[in-house]
């Protein structure tokens, strides 16, 4: 099957998981259901799920977007120090406790997309004060930086009330639960953004894949490449991290996947990445509300879930270093 | 014979330390130049700097009679293409994935690919004896096949320069006399100018019109292959004697690093 058809396929896979998966949930609700049922598809699942799509894609992009740049199969929002950047920016918000919109984007985005900004600014500073950008030194500090923002956030917990220290754990452990129209409004511009700037860098992506030296010499202006992702990036990652918390391993897991059934070209794996990082959050988030439908009633969050089938693929990778799995 | 590309007084510092220092030279239309020179001379340094990978020097570098310094990177590519160092990193693309990215510099933003950008791959691709490879990834690739897709690629750039840093080096004997008889056709044949970093100095002396030798960043020989391929220039440069033995097939004798053999 060539490559184009296989996308179209994912396309027509996701739609049909996008109407399916409002259906599913503690309760079976039928399409033609009315009243208060109907309230509960039209109202809160939908929301949802959409909010749950955009996430996935937006965090699946991301990925592919920093695997590409640096060549590095680890290379994701996580460990480059973008996402905990993101996180402690919109934990701040939080702990201020101020509610601020601006043109419908929340003051918590705003803060958590400045964080992953902030972050990706300072990684690359550091990397660049050494001279060169080289890898290693880009995924060391990424780490460093990483670790030290999840301490601050300790911090930022340590110092807030019950009622705030109750909201930041339970939204760093990565969550839809609150997912509404509202988020799904909060998240559209960050997604519109950055999936327009790394529609527009495919070309520019793939010739990195053959090593920086290499794209220079091909005519890339790779300065101004890696600032539109590190931008695209920020967005994407700052937009879902308010809304959702952090959200692990989609950005790993989802770019490496597509990359096996589709090949490395990133006309293709741009728009496969998109969606099924969106198809593959819809999945995990739906499963999760059919679960919690099984438990206490208390709901597992969805990082939770994609943290127990990350671990595992984060190990498969390691192990594979030589194999298929290699970008 | 015009200057295609001249190098004045180009001098690099990295952390410190000089690695380049006052190299001045020209490569006129048609030129195959050897680059020779102990390790840590500044070779691959140098072939960087023209390449553009390397941009905090000092000095002028002129390609097609403009400062490089003016060109867009693009245009720059049109010009000039470049074969790194083989390395071992792998890469999901495959030989004909690679070879288009040859013809990045050509195409406008929003254009595809056209019928010349796919000639372009084509000649390439037959020029270098890959395209019976063009759909296998890079990964299920030899060595030595791996660098003839790299050349590929840079010959799929169409340029009128091609910047080279050591394209035979850790290949097995048929690979390396099928990359110098590559590089020489695209030289005479087609009227390329070749800058090559050569790490064996027999190859460097029979493919090229001037050899230029660096030590320690500075130029300390520049001539004719023939003058080059004195054992006693050899020594200066390398610091170790030669023996010069006459080759029947061979215009020039056959150089041999002394002791080593002994």
């Amino acid at each position: 099957m060539k490559p184009l058809h296989k996308l179209i396929l994912l396309a027509v896979l996701t739609l049909g998981a996008l109407t399916a998966a409002p259906l599913l949930g503690m309760e079976f609700i039928p399409l033609n259901a009315g009243g208060q049922e109907r309230e509960i598809l039209m109202g809160i699942r939908l929301p949802r799920v959409l909010c749950a799509f955009a996430a996935g894609a937006m965090l699946s992009l991301s990925g592919m977007s920093f695997q590409a740049l640096f060549r590095n199969p680890l290379a994701t929002p996580f460990t480059l120090g973008v996402s905990s950047g993101a996180a402690l920016g919109a934990a701040l918000f939080i702990r201020l406790g101020i509610a601020v919109s601006f043109l419908g984007i929340s003051g918590t985005s705003a803060a958590a997309f400045l964080g992953a900004l902030l972050s990706i600014v300072i990684v690359y500073g550091l990397t660049k004060l050494k001279g060169g950008f080289s890898t290693p030194t880009l995924l060391l500090s990424g780490i460093a930086i990483s670790f030290f923002f999840s301490s601050l956030i300790l911090f930022v917990q340590y110092l807030s009330g019950l009622s705030h220290s109750f909201r930041i754990i339970h939204w760093m452990m990565g969550t839809l639960t609150t997912a509404g129209y509202t988020q799904l409004i909060n998240l559209l511009p960050f997604l519109l953004s950055g999936a327009a700037i790394l529609g527009l860098l495919t070309r520019e992506l793939n010739i990195f894949l053959i090593g920086e030296d290499l794209a220079i010499s091909r005519g890339v202006h790779t300065a101004r490449v890696k600032k539109l992702v590190f931008l695209a990036a920020s967005l994407m990652v700052g937009g879902v991290t308010a809304v959702c918390g952090p959200i692990g391993f989609i950005g790993m897991m989802s770019p490496h996947i597509c990359r096996l059934v589709f090949g490395a070209d990133h006309r293709i794996l741009t728009p496969a990445s998109f969606l099924f990082g969106g198809l593959f959050l819809v999945l995990c988030d739906t499963l999760t509300r059919i679960i919690s439908g099984f438990t206490s009633g208390a709901e597992l969050p969805v990082g939770v879930l994609t943290a127990l089938l990350g671990g595992p693929f984060f190990i498969i990778l390691l192990l594979n270093r030589k194999g298929s799995l290699e970008l | 014979m015009s200057d295609l590309i001249q190098i004045r007084h180009l001098s690099l510092e990295l952390s410190g330390k000089t690695i380049l220092n006052e190299v001045s030279f020209s490569a006129g239309e048609g030129e195959y130049i050897s680059v020779i020179g102990p390790n840590g001379a500044g070779k691959t340094t140098l072939i960087k700097c023209l390449a553009g990978i390397y941009t905090s020097w000092h000095g002028a570098i002129r390609i097609g009679g403009k400062d490089s310094r003016t060109l867009s990177s693009r245009k720059t590519a049109r010009l000039q293409s470049y074969v790194p160092q083989a390395e071992g990193r792998s890469n999901p693309l495959t030989v004909e994935e690679l070879a288009a990215t040859g013809r990045y510099p050509h195409l406008s933003a929003f254009t595809s690919m056209k019928q010349e950008d796919f000639n372009a791959i084509d000649s390439a691709l037959k020029q270098t004896g890959m395209l019976a490879f063009r759909k296998r990834p890079l990964n299920s690739l030899s060595g030595g096949e791996r660098q003839m897709a790299f050349i590929a690629a840079a010959l799929a750039q169409d340029t009128k320069i091609l910047l080279l840093d050591e394209p035979s080096t850790f290949l097995d004997y048929k690979h390396q006399a099928e990359v110098t008889a590559i590089l020489r056709a695209a030289c005479r044949e087609q009227g390329r100018t070749i800058i090559a970093v050569h790490h064996d100095i027999n190859t460097a002396v029979a493919c090229s019109t001037k050899v230029i030798a660096l030590k320690s960043g500075s130029v300390v020989f520049s001539g004719t292959p023939a003058a080059a391929a004195d054992t006693k220039t050899l020594q200066e440069i390398y610091g170790t004697p030669f023996i010069s033995s006459p080759s029947p097939a061979r215009p020039l004798p056959l150089i041999i690093a002394e002791g080593g053999d002994q």
